[in-house]
């Protein structure tokens, strides 16, 4: 009912569990329950994209969902696109092209970048600019992030696939 | 924390839904995909006594040909139509009015009953609905009844679905392999609602005829079939003045609302000209 609930979700590939109450939104569940701070709350109204994570796969606004509902579900946030100490391509990608200043658009870009490109791994920079519209950032006029997503696309490709 | 206290329910079937309806009696909201409701809920616009959320019901989500009907559970992901061949070869109009509601990961979640019981005037699949002259199954304490388009949309964010329905189903008659639809839309910024948006499709008809339907999205208070604008390109083609004329025609029938975003008379502009891109687009398609 209202009162609080056990809440298990996988997170970047570990097990985790809190508990909190049913109107707690999952933005606020990874960053106070979890202690996940990468992911960004903006808007907290679904407008600005900076909370993006992959909810089982796909991309979608944590700010727009319930603790609750990711319930059983896997979710990655921008902590888990390392490899160890190893960039993703992506995160290379921004940092080669400066595609930050600030810094915070940069995880909800980045996890929108990532679910684009497995829709749409060969993108035009039209095509790459129309799904950066889900992400607002008020730093860098969005010119070196379109960049950093065409060169990550390349060389994602050439690396074998969108992982 | 955001939204005021609620209690939480996540119904495994339509049936436990209709009984956590019932015993609300009114002060409980239903959960589809959330991309609407949860912004309200997150500024305390709305502030049910209790959510009920089907994203854990059984057997909603689903899109299926029926004969010359597609099939859509109510719970279908946006962005499941915008990846869907089925939707891309039967509804390709959907798919296009579908790619322009809000952005991938917003689809990701949006679901096609919750934009049509959500009922914003400018969304696009109350526009296309209307378009298509589709109808949706609602599903109630009585059981099952279904609603045509034209009779679901009662006023800006109210449908003719009653407290203690769930919308379950949507269908929408196939379009012809042969036909060409298109849409148009103006907004201020990529991913906002439109400030005006026509969907038009043409289908060729005997003797050399075609059968034409154009729909509003964001002029009026409910999405609007434009008939006389229909009948004019019906009877005398596509000409480059008989779309004109259909354009202003269509510019009369509406009842635009003014706000902040835009006057009633620009709205009734867009409309003209949103209806003369859209045919000609259309039209170019079909040859
Ligand atoms: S914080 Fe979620 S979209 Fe802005
Ligand atoms: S880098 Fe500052 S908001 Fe994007």
């Amino acid at each position: 009912m209202s009162s609080p609930v056990e809440v298990r979700m996988i997170v970047n590939g570990t097990p985790r569990a809190g508990r909190c109450e049913p109107r707690k939104l999952l933005i606020d569940f990874l960053r106070e329950e979890l202690g996940l701070t990468g992911t960004h709350a903006g808007c907290e109204h679904g407008v600005c994209g900076a909370c993006t994570i992959l909810v089982d796969g796909v991309a979608a606004r944590s700010c727009l969902m319930f603790a609750v509902q990711a319930d059983g579900a896997t979710l990655t946030t921008v902590e888990g696109l390392a490899d160890g100490d190893e960039l993703h391509p992506l995160q290379q990608a921004f940092h080669r092209h400066h595609a930050l200043q600030c810094g915070f658009c940069t995880p909800g870009m980045l996890i929108a970048a990532l679910d684009f490109l497995a829709t749409n791994p060969e993108p035009s920079e039209a095509e790459i600019r129309d799904a950066l519209s889900a992400v607002l950032c008020r730093c860098t006029g969005y010119q070196n992030i379109v960049k950093a997503v065409a060169d990550a696309a390349e060389k994602m490709r050439a690396a074998g696939g969108a992982s | 924390m955001k939204p005021a206290k609620f209690d939480y329910h996540a119904p495994a079937s339509v049936e436990e839904a209709l009984a956590l309806l019932r015993r609300y009696d009114g002060e409980a909201r239903l959960l589809a995909g959330g991309q609407s409701l949860v912004p309200m809920m997150n500024f305390r616009l709305v502030a049910p006594a209790a959510l009920i959320d089907l994203n854990r019901v059984a057997g909603l989500d689903y899109v299926v040909a029926d004969g010359a009907t597609v099939r859509i559970g109510a719970m279908t992901r946006q962005r499941a139509i915008e990846f869907s061949p089925l939707i891309a070869a039967r509804l390709p109009l959907l798919r296009d009015a579908v790619r322009r509601i809000g952005h991938l990961p917003t689809r990701s979640r949006g679901t096609i009953g919750g934009s049509l019981a959500h009922a914003d005037p400018a969304a696009e699949i109350p526009m296309v609905l209307r378009a298509l002259d589709g109808q949706v199954v609602a599903r109630g304490p009585a059981g099952e009844r279904r609603i045509a388009a034209a009779d679901l949309f009662v006023s800006p964010l109210t449908t003719a679905l009653a407290s203690d329905e769930i919308l379950t189903e949507i269908r929408l008659p196939a379009m012809p392999d042969n036909a060409a639809h298109a849409i148009e839309e103006f907004a201020r910024r990529q991913g906002d609602f439109a400030l005006a948006a026509i969907a038009v499709t043409v289908a060729p008809a005997a003797g050399g005829r075609h059968t034409v339907r154009l729909a509003t999205g964001g002029v009026g208070p409910v999405p609007q079939r434009l008939v006389g604008a229909e009948a004019i390109l019906e009877q005398q083609g596509f000409g480059a003045d008989t779309i004109e004329a259909a354009a202003a025609r269509a510019a009369e029938l509406v009842e635009p609302l003014g706000d902040p975003h835009a006057s009633a008379d620009f709205r009734r502009h867009l409309t003209a000209v949103l209806t003369r891109r859209a045919v000609t687009a259309a039209s170019r398609a079909l040859a």
